[in-house]
Formats: C-alpha cells, sequence, structure tokens
C-alpha cells in the first residue's frame, strides 16, 4: 500500500516538472511522550500541554521562544494595580461552529480548580483571580487580590474550552472526543490510545494559514524506534532524537534535523540546612557536621565541575552550560552571571578555607530515567568531586522511586532537572531557592532548604511589583544573590533535536514541543 | 471434576488476595506518586490538596480497605494519571495484546514443532544441526536486540514492512483486530516474529528430544515391522506421544507470552497491556499496576486450568484432581 502510494507520488512527480512540493497532506509525527489525558487542565504535563496545543488555544500564546504573543486574547493591559483587561479576538469560532466569547473564558477559568481527582492541576495559575467580570462579549477584566504582573503568563499557561461543549463535562469526556472541541488549529478525529491521534485541520482557524490537512500523532516512547521509524519512512518527523543518534543521522541524505536550545535546566541541590545530612560523612565514615552549609563549599563545588566537558563529552555537544536557572536572554535574567569557571585549584582552596583540607565523603543521587544521559552527568559530577577530595559515589534510580525521596529530604546531593512553564525567572526562584513555606506556598521544589531571608523579601516584593523594568530588576537581584551563595549549582540546559524527512523545516522550541502549524515544507 | 474446579477456584481467590496485597504494599513503599506527577512547580498547599483528593492522605490499611471493597464489586479503582477506571484501560489494551500473542504462538506451533520433528528424525544432517543452531540463536538472543535488528533489516534498510504501529484495525465482534487488513497484517509480523522467535526455539527443541525419544521406543519399532509408512509412524503415532509435554510447556508459556509481551511493545510501540503497565509503573499508578497483575494472575490460573484438563484429553490415565 505504503510503496504503491510512494510509487504514484514518484509518478506524479516526474509528470509535475517545475511545480513545488505536490501539495502537502498528512504529516505523521513520532513524539516521545502521549498525553495522560485530552482533558487540558487535568495533568499539568508538557506532554498533555503540547497536545492541547493541537485543539485548543490559550487566552496568550508562547512563541517558539517563549516570549508572549497575541493569542485568543488581541490585547491585555493593567487598568489599575489589581485590575487586568483583556480584550478577545472577534469573530473566533470553535470546532462545533459556536462562537468563541468572555463566557468561555470565565468558564474555563471557574473550571480550572474543579477537576476531579487531577493529580497536577493548573490551579495555580488562577489562584490570584478573585473576580472575573465580563465587560462585553469580547472585555474581560480580573481582579486580583493582590498586584499581579505575572498574570498575563500565568494566562499563557492553559487552553480555553467551550463552556457550551464542555460544560459538566469529565476527564473522561474530552478524551473519548465529545468535549475536546476547541478553537485550535486541530480537531481531534479519534485517539486510539497507545497507537495514534489523528487530527484534522480547522478550516475556519483565526490564526496563520495551516500547512497541514490532517495530523497523526504516534507515540514511539522508545529511542531507538522512533529513529528507526524515521529512517524507515513511517513518521514524517520525531522530536528528541538521542545525542548519541545525531551524528549518524546527520550524515543520512533523506533526513534533517534542527536543534533548538531549551528551558530544561540541569542542576545540584545540595542540603545547605541541616547540621547532620543523610549521605555525608568524614573520610574515615564517621558523622560529621553537614559541611554544606558553608556557602564556601557549595561554590568549591561548582568549581569542581567542568561544564564544558560535560556538556562536549557527555552530551555530545547538545547541552549549554548554565548560570543561573532560566537561559541568557529570557525575562528576568542577569547579565553578570557566567556559568561557573571550571577551576580546581580555587575548589581545593575554598575547601581548605572552610576547614576541609582534606575533603569528606559523600553520595551524589539522580534519577537514571528522566533526563538526557542524566545518571552519566552523575557519574562525571563524582568524578569532579572526588579529583578536589570530596570522595563521591554515585546512587541513581528510577525516577518513581526517586523523586518520592528526594522530595522526603533523604538525600544531601541530588541531580535534579527544571523546565519553566512562565519562560522567565520568577517560578524558579519561588520553588527552588525560596525559603520552604507550606503556607505562603513558597519553596515547593527547593529540596536544599536554602534559605536567605534578603532573597525571599526580594523575590515577595517583585511578585507585586507590576511595572515590568522594577520586577525585573528585583527578581535578578534576588537570583543574583541566590546563586551567588551556591543555593542551587545549574549544570546546562539540554539542547533538544527534532529529525525529519528532507523537505521539511522546523525551528524548534525552547518547551521542546513540537507544533504542527510551524513545522514548514521546505522550498 | 467438579470437586476438582471448586478446590481449585477457593485456591486461585487466595492467590489473588494474596497477590493484591503484596502489590499494594510494595507499591506503597517505593513512595508518593504525586512526587511523580505533580508539576515541580506546585505550591505545597496545592500538593496536599492532590494527595488528598486521591486518597493517598490515608493510611495504607484503609486504603487497601478501600480497595478491597471496591474489588469485590469489579471496581479496581480509578487510575491517578488517566482518571479512568483501571479495569477499562487495560481490557482497552488487552485486545491488542492478545493478537499479538496468539499470533505468535500459533506462529511457535506451526514452526517450531515440525521444524523440531524434522531436526529429530534428520539429527545426523545439515539440515537438522541447522536448525538446531537456528534454535540456540533464537534462545540465546535478546528479544530487545533481535527486534531492533527486525526494524533495521526489514523497515530500514528494506522498506518491506513498518517498523512500529498497530496500522488499520477493523472491529470483529466490537473487539478491533488487526489480522483482517492488509495494513493491519504488515504490522502484525514484526512483532509477533519477534515475539515467536523464543517460543519456536523451545518448541523446536521440544519436539525434537521428544521424537528422538520416542523413535527408540518399542512401539515404533513395532509399528515399522508392521510395515506402517514413516509418514504415519511420525505424523500419528509420534506426533500424540510428544504432544502432552509441548502443550504443557507452551501452555504456561502462553501467559508469559501475554504478561510479558512488554519488552517487544515498547519497541515496535504495540498499543497493548504491556505498554500501559509499564508507563504506569514509571509513575507509581497504583491502581493500573494492581489491576494488571490481578489480570495477568488470572490469566496465569484459567489457562493452568486448561492445560490441566487438555492434559487429561490427551492422556486417559491422567484424571484430573488426582494430583494430590
Amino acid at each position: 500500500m505504503r510503496k504503491k502510494l510512494l510509487l504514484t507520488l514518484a509518478i506524479v512527480a516526474c509528470f509535475a516538472i517545475g511545480a513545488t512540493v505536490a501539495q502537502a497532506k498528512t504529516l505523521t509525527l513520532g513524539l516521545k511522550g502521549e498525553p495522560t489525558s485530552l482533558d487540558p487542565h487535568f495533568h499539568n504535563v508538557s506532554a498533555n500541554n503540547m497536545q492541547a496545543l493541537y485543539i485548543f488555544d490559550k487566552l496568550i500564546r508562547q512563541d517558539n521562544r517563549q516570549k508572549l504573543q497575541p493569542g485568543l486574547a488581541k490585547s491585555w493591559t493593567p487598568v489599575s494595580d489589581k485590575i487586568w483587561e483583556f480584550k478577545l479576538r472577534k469573530g473566533v469560532k470553535f470546532h462545533d461552529g459556536s462562537p468563541f466569547t468572555a463566557e468561555d473564558v470565565k468558564f474555563t477559568l471557574e473550571r480550572i480548580p474543579n477537576v476531579p481527582n487531577s493529580p497536577s492541576s493548573f490551579t495555580g495559575f488562577v489562584s490570584t483571580i478573585k473576580n472575573i467580570d465580563i465587560i462585553d462579549a469580547n472585555t474581560i477584566r480580573f481582579t486580583t487580590e493582590q498586584p499581579s504582573p505575572l498574570l498575563p503568563r500565568q494566562l499563557a499557561a492553559f487552553a480555553i474550552i467551550s463552556k457550551k461543549n464542555a460544560e459538566g463535562a469529565t476527564t473522561a469526556d474530552f478524551n473519548s472526543g465529545k468535549a475536546a472541541i476547541g478553537t485550535g488549529p486541530y480537531a481531534l478525529v479519534k485517539w486510539e490510545r497507545g497507537d495514534k491521534i489523528t487530527y484534522k485541520r480547522n478550516d475556519a482557524y483565526w490564526g496563520e494559514k495551516l500547512p497541514w490537512d490532517e495530523i497523526i500523532v504516534r507515540p514511539i516512547t522508545n529511542d531507538g524506534t522512533r529513529v528507526a521509524a524515521l529512517k524507515a519512512g513511517d513518521v514524517d518527523l520525531i522530536n528528541f532524537v538521542p545525542p548519541a543518534d545525531v551524528d549518524h543521522l546527520g550524515k543520512d541524505s533523506k533526513i534533517h534535523l534542527s536543534e533548538s536550545p531549551s528551558t530544561r535546566l540541569i542542576y545540584l541541590h545540595l542540603d545547605s540546612d541541616r547540621e547532620d545530612s543523610p549521605t555525608v560523612t568524614g573520610n574515615n565514615g564517621e558523622k560529621i557536621k553537614n559541611p554544606m552549609k558553608d556557602p564556601r563549599v557549595r561554590k568549591a563545588i561548582s568549581k569542581a565541575i567542568n561544564r564544558k566537558a560535560i556538556a562536549a563529552r557527555i552530551m555530545d555537544g547538545l547541552a549549554v552550560p548554565a548560570s543561573q536557572m532560566v537561559p541568557d536572554g529570557y525575562e528576568g535574567t542577569s547579565t553578570e552571571l557566567k556559568p561557573e569557571a571550571y577551576d580546581p585549584k580555587g575548589a581545593k582552596k575554598l575547601l581548605k578555607e572552610a576547614g576541609y583540607p582534606e575533603g569528606f565523603k559523600i553520595i551524589i543521587n539522580g534519577p537514571n530515567d528522566r533526563y538526557v544521559n542524566d545518571s552519566d552527568i552523575a557519574q562525571a559530577i563524582a568524578q569532579m568531586l572526588t579529583k578536589i577530595g570530596i570522595k563521591t559515589e554515585v546512587s541513581t534510580m528510577p525516577k518513581s522511586v526517586y523523586f518520592p525521596r528526594a522530595s522526603k529530604l533523604e538525600f544531601s546531593l541530588m541531580l535534579v532537572g527544571w523546565a519553566t512553564d512562565t519562560g522567565e525567572q520568577s517560578n524558579c526562584l519561588a520553588s527552588l531557592l525560596h525559603t520552604y513555606d507550606a503556607e505562603k506556598g513558597f519553596g515547593a521544589s527547593n529540596r536544599g532548604r536554602y534559605s536567605n531571608a534578603k532573597l525571599d523579601g526580594m523575590l515577595e516584593e517583585a511578585l507585586i511589583t507590576v511595572n515590568q523594568d522594577k520586577h525585573n530588576d528585583l527578581i535578578i537581584k534576588a537570583t543574583e544573590l541566590g546563586i551567588g551563595e551556591t543555593g542551587i549549582i545549574p549544570i546546562h540546559y539540554q539542547v533538544n533535536v527534532w529529525g525529519m524527512k528532507k523537505g521539511l523545516d522546523y525551528n524548534g522550541r525552547t518547551d521542546g514541543y513540537t507544533i504542527p502549524r510551524e513545522i514548514v515544507s521546505g522550498k | 471434576m467438579l470437586a476438582f474446579l471448586i478446590r481449585r477456584i477457593s485456591q486461585s481467590a487466595i492467590v489473588l488476595l494474596v497477590m493484591s496485597m503484596l502489590v499494594f504494599v510494595g507499591v506503597f513503599y517505593i513512595g508518593n506518586p504525586i512526587d511523580i506527577m505533580i508539576a515541580p512547580d506546585a505550591t505545597p498547599a496545592e500538593y496536599a490538596r492532590a494527595v488528598k483528593e486521591l486518597g493517598l492522605d490515608k493510611p495504607m490499611l484503609t486504603q487497601y480497605w478501600i480497595f478491597l471493597k471496591d474489588a469485590v464489586h469489579g471496581d479496581l479503582g480509578n487510575s491517578f494519571v488517566y482518571n479512568e477506571p483501571a479495569l477499562k484501560l487495560i481490557l482497552q489494551r488487552m485486545p491488542a495484546t492478545m493478537e499479538l500473542a496468539v499470533t505468535a504462538m500459533l506462529m511457535a506451533v506451526f514452526i517450531g514443532i515440525p521444524l523440531g520433528m524434522l531436526a529429530g528424525i534428520k539429527h545426523d544432517t545439515m539440515l537438522g544441526r541447522s536448525i538446531m543452531r537456528f534454535s540456540i540463536l533464537g534462545f540465546s538472543l535478546p528479544t530487545f536486540w533481535v527486534g531492533l535488528m527486525f526494524i533495521i533489516l526489514f523497515s530500514v534498510q528494506l522498506g518491506w514492512l513498518p517498523s512500529g504501529g498497530r496500522g488499520t484495525t477493523v472491529e470483529l465482534l466490537g473487539v478491533p483486530v488487526s489480522f483482517l487488513t492488509w495494513d493491519g497484517i504488515q504490522h502484525l509480523i514484526l512483532p509477533a516474529m519477534n515475539l515467536a522467535l523464543f517460543k519456536t526455539s523451545l518448541a523446536i527443541r521440544l519436539s525434537r528430544a521428544g521424537v528422538q525419544e520416542n523413535l527408540q521406543m518399542d512401539y515404533v519399532k513395532f509399528a515399522k515391522a508392521k510395515g506402517l509408512s514413516n509418514t504415519r509412524i511420525i505424523g500419528l503415532h509420534v506426533m500424540k506421544n510428544i504432544m502432552i509435554p509441548v502443550i504443557t510447556v507452551l501452555g504456561m508459556e502462553f501467559g508469559g507470552l501475554i504478561a510479558f509481551a512488554v519488552v517487544t511493545e515498547t519497541i515496535f510501540s504495540w498499543p497493548g497491556m504491556g505498554k500501559l503497565v509499564i508507563d504506569s509503573i514509571g509513575v507509581l499508578d497504583r491502581p493500573v499496576i494492581v489491576a494488571y497483575l490481578l489480570i495477568t494472575v488470572t490469566m496465569f490460573i484459567i489457562i493452568n486450568l486448561l492445560v490441566d484438563i487438555i492434559y487429561s484429553i490427551l492422556d486417559p490415565r491422567v484424571r484430573l484432581g488426582d494430583h494430590n
């Protein structure tokens, strides 16, 4: 069948000399993850959030570098400190032909905190909103508890659903397609779990011209199989090409690769709080006071790591050494901070100053199935630390075992990853470096329990400063403080690679998403 | 027969209970699934809400008790990540796995047994030795690697067959199957071959050993002396005698084929239960893990029972319930 099709295509191509590539038809994508649900508000996880963008739109789009662009909202302005006004796009229609209005926005925002059994909801993005006022069908105002400079960023995090079709709908109704009716570029045809999701073009789409009539998404978790599927021509494009395959795919004349840096940060968290840390011991195995409470020791660990070598050797060049939590050029990033230079001598000196001339013993813990080459990175870091006298053992485990233990603070030095959803630095600060505070909702992923009251103060002030410059300034200062004291040790940002048939082109995205409307057939 | 069945069923119920307990406790102690499922920037309050919503804040015994109560009513709980009944999710995926396992088993039987018998009869020839060498390969090469090699050879190099997925399915009595469309069959061939390889080798070895053993027996000599044709001796008399061990072993292996098609399903992105359970283990989706294992155990119990029954039909000397 396929062969016949290819033959037909070849014949057509022969005759249509001078014409451009035969009209674009079906695009088949081989993607690493499968969404757990098509309910866009059920599970805040990237596979789901990406699939939601096929069917739905957000009020505010994030472009391929995560800058905010108008989506269903044409513009947004703060009316006062605590009120944001959003002007909605006119003439937008859902897939069933019903018009999109402010009612749908209100309905969506009210549904978000009430999705039953959600293992990871979007409630955090709407919890600052106190009142939603519909001014007219295309104007809506949000009143927040406190001044909320991040509201547009937060409203760029989730999809808008249809009140008419989704009122009272359950997650299962979205999965079956009954309620999965959006304004997005593609309409759901069928989801065959584990095998494929089929979409057809929304001819009434309000946005750019859509190059593909039909999109088929095939979840192919296994890296080797995904690459083979591309080489065999079964799929047109794959995401997350494993670094080890980049070289030979690059030499394949039928395949085109594109790469994009990502916001996926790999970093170390170190126990900088407890006197007695679980995996730290003296050189002879005796109990010692946790050395990492001393910022000099943390700095020494950072200096001991050769980030360039990790990026070049372990990541095959597909990593960019990191200086902070979000790559340069993003909002709220410091231009002062540079990736810590490899300096084993300086590291040894710092250890000596801190009173550990002979070092100590520690275990570095990390997952082995979560990030690109995660356990290899941990191995390399252990060797580098051992070189400066910190005798480091490695213990990696599957993510399902690792994360629950890490959150229970069972580790002293751990390798973790982070990717910002909002495309700016404040959410990293709030989760990773702000003092752990369950009541105020800070420090949720601060597994090192780093704490600095000054940083907390600056961040909290920034979060209620609507003036963009002042806000950014505070965020930058707080970042410089936290990184300066080595609250975390940034290692690198992953670079993602997409592989596709020759003739296609995709710029890639920093959030790692594969978005069909941005995939073009070149020339 | 009836007493035998009753005893078997009550034994099975105990096995299922113990099984559910082990899995439940095991998964409980690995950790809290919310730690893996929740967005890392969720606030502690959000975290607490999710834990409460999924009932993970209750003591383990309470959670287990709730599970048991629901299980008696046929409800094995809702998946944490899919928010749909675990049983439904698994049953949705079951036809794909069954189709794959049955095809693989048929391949093993119809390729393995004749080849094995041939190797037994012509054990001193080039052919016999080649068959045995093939079976050694089939035993010793890891499924994972063979699967990838199949893809590289048949999909990437030769372009004959698709590299994965299930292809076009049509409904047969409400169940989607691939073997009724050409596209579906094309998708089925490689994964089924991959899964069948080990079992084919097993069938070859078993039937070869059986044939060699039986050829020495008096009844074969007698049959030869009576002037029966070789075809009849091998095809009927020897065949019947070697079938018992072959069926016992392959029957047991069939359960394994269904339960452990995981590797093949992952390589060929075949949308079966194995792939579902691997994904679920990755996020500690306890309801799906428990339900899957319970279903697998039930399947093993049923297959064992069927093997025992077939056994008694093939060999009238064996009586059901006479084991102890």
